[in-house]
């Protein structure tokens, strides 16, 4: 099937112009001084809990482990969302300028085929990275403190359904913008789901419902932001629900189970307008 | 079966308009197979675009066409095509071998059978010994060279050239040029878009002319080649009256520096032209005919403003 031939080239490109490697190693360096940060936090906390309250010191550490945790997958989601715009946003705009895509798509293939192999070779890139990324993280967490979190597949699910979501915005836009143009817009909606989040987060913290309405519609612009919510809140400790702190790993005000099935259809509509319009671009 | 026999290329009207310009007015035209097509017209008469809307890289506006018996947009169609763009441009992270691997598994082409292709191909453009060199180090003849062996990966029916021969030296473009009768020969047609008039005066069974995105004349390039001769007439003495009677002949007589040239439409009208002179009293001392070569025509039919 020629989408998984594009999808290879995908993959062959990513590795031929270093993407893959130096994804891979800077990956490794985070992994190890998160590490290393970690197992001496938790080191320097064990030693002074040894002293005072010993009760209550396996519960706090987990509580520690949990907060380190999602601090950990809020920088891996970030990177991811870098990852995705970063890699995708010239796959089709630069194919268009360049004229790489017309002795592409002059063979018997079909356009979607064409984008389907992109969007196939970028998302198991992407899968790839995320699973070695927010992977490690979990790993050293379990190896060091021998904390997991219960809900870590649907949390780590929903940080792969956001990098999806971003994957499948870059490719509509690169059907439509130059490169440059693509990038803007995408990076533009996802600033306005960050700062949306924000302002429901500390709308909620004060019980004000117009900022909260805030986030929610700017959740709807871009659902991107609600999904780490979502995914921070799969994963953190009991505790930390119920005694908000105001971190950017914890979530207050909760997106809805509805916001998981939004972000889904919304990913699919975008793939297929993508397709549509890729359909009838003059190239 | 009506794919085998079917011409290579029919359009009727085939018409494309971005916002308020029209690139292509009017594209009517039939190639069949086994011959050379030459597709000619100035800078920004619309033969890129025409080109794109055969192969499906363009939806025209308006008008219909098959593409080796398929219509227009039909992957079914490219599949026994080959099609080399003007500015190619390729994947050049790849090398020669991988790229042409690559475009012939977009040809679903086996890959034992692609294995034996690719080979033969990299011979024949004369690159089998930069088969493992990326493209990126690549000139652009060199470029060209590739791009044409991608084009005939499927050992096509039909091969569109966009300027193929534009970044070569001239022992570049005699290999191509056999290529090209070695192609018609089998049996394949060639759709030629070119500037280079001395190849397609070569190379070319017919030729479209396309101004302002209309095909204003399809004619076989030997009856174009062969209709106009220009004649060159030195005789003295040449009175007035003598060079006026030469109207008889042709209705282009132009007189200068004690010569004549005049535009005659057959090869026959020169030994009357003789006999006239040295009744009339003229000693001839020669004549020399011209056919006019394609370039000529070219000018005269497109016209010196270039259709701009």
């Amino acid at each position: 099937m020629s989408a998984w031939t594009i999808a290879r080239l995908t993959f062959r490109e990513a590795s031929r112009r270093k993407i893959l490697y130096a994804a891979f190693l800077l990956g490794i360096a985070f992994l190890a001084i998160y590490g290393v940060g970690f197992f001496l936090i938790r080191q320097e906390m064990v030693r002074e809990m040894a002293n005072s309250m010993e009760e209550r010191a396996p519960f706090f550490l987990n509580q520690m482990s949990n907060f380190m945790l999602l601090a950990g997958l809020y920088a891996v989601n970030f990177l991811t969302v870098m990852m995705t715009v970063l890699t995708s946003v010239d796959t089709v705009a630069g194919e268009i300028s360049s004229g790489t895509i017309h002795t592409l798509v002059s063979k018997p293939i079909r356009r979607w085929e064409v984008l389907l192999g992109k969007w196939l070779g970028y998302s198991g890139l992407l899968t790839a990275y995320l699973v070695l990324m927010a992977g490690g993280v979990l790993l050293l967490v379990r190896s060091i403190a021998g904390y997991t979190p219960s809900g870590w597949p649907s949390g780590l699910a929903w940080m792969w359904l956001n990098a999806m979501l971003l994957l499948c915005l870059s490719l509509l836009g690169g059907t439509i913008f130059s490169t440059l143009a693509n990038g803007v817009m995408v990076f533009g909606l996802f600033g306005i789901a960050f700062v949306g989040g924000w302002v429901e987060q500390i709308g909620s913290f004060l019980e004000n419902q117009t900022a909260v309405n805030v986030g929610i519609i700017s959740s709807l612009i871009l659902p991107s932001e609600a999904l780490w919510k979502r995914a921070a809140y799969e994963m953190q400790s009991a505790i930390s629900g119920l005694a908000p702190g105001m971190t950017p790993f914890s979530s207050v005000s909760v997106p809805s189970p509805a916001m998981i099935v939004y972000a889904v259809i919304y990913a699919l509509v975008i793939l297929i307008l993508a397709v549509r319009k890729f359909q009838r671009r003059d190239l | 079966m009506e794919s085998t026999h079917s011409p290579a290329i029919e359009t009727i009207g085939l018409r494309k308009v971005f916002g308020e310009k029209v690139a292509v007015a009017d594209l009517t035209l039939t190639v069949e197979r086994g011959e050379v097509f030459g597709f000619l017209g100035p800078n920004g008469a619309g033969k890129t675009t025409s080109v794109k809307m055969l192969l499906g890289l363009i939806t025209p506006t308006a008008g219909q066409g098959r593409l080796l018996g398929k219509p227009l947009g039909d992957p079914q169609g490219r599949a026994k095509a080959g099609f080399l763009p003007e500015h190619f441009r390729f994947h050049d992270w790849l090398t020669a071998r991988e790229f042409l691997h690559l475009h012939a598994e977009l040809y679903h082409i086996p890959a034992a059978l692609a294995r034996k292709r690719v080979a033969e191909l990299l011979e024949l453009v004369g690159l089998a010994s930069f088969a493992g060199q990326k493209l990126r180090e690549f000139s652009k003849g060199m470029l060209q060279r590739v791009g044409l062996a991608q084009a005939l990966l499927n050992e096509p029916d039909l091969v569109i050239l966009d300027e193929p021969t534009s970044g070569l030296d001239p022992v570049g473009r005699l290999h191509v040029r056999d290529i090209i009768r070695g192609l018609r020969d089998r049996g394949a047609a060639v759709f030629l878009n070119s500037h280079l008039l001395s190849e397609v005066e070569i190379t070319c069974d017919r030729v479209a002319f396309i101004k302002h995105g209309s095909v204003i004349q399809v004619t076989p390039l030997k009856s174009l080649m062969e209709g106009e001769i220009e004649l060159l007439v030195q005789a003295r003495p040449l009175t007035a009256e003598v060079a006026s009677g030469l109207k008889h002949w042709s209705r282009d007589v132009r007189v200068e520096d004690g010569q004549v040239t005049l535009t005659l439409s057959k090869e026959e009208d020169i030994p009357q032209i003789n006999r006239y002179l040295v009744d009339s009293g003229s000693q001839v001392f020669a004549l020399y005919p011209k056919r006019l070569s394609l370039e000529d025509q070219f000018i005269r039919i497109i016209g010196m403003d270039g259709g701009l």
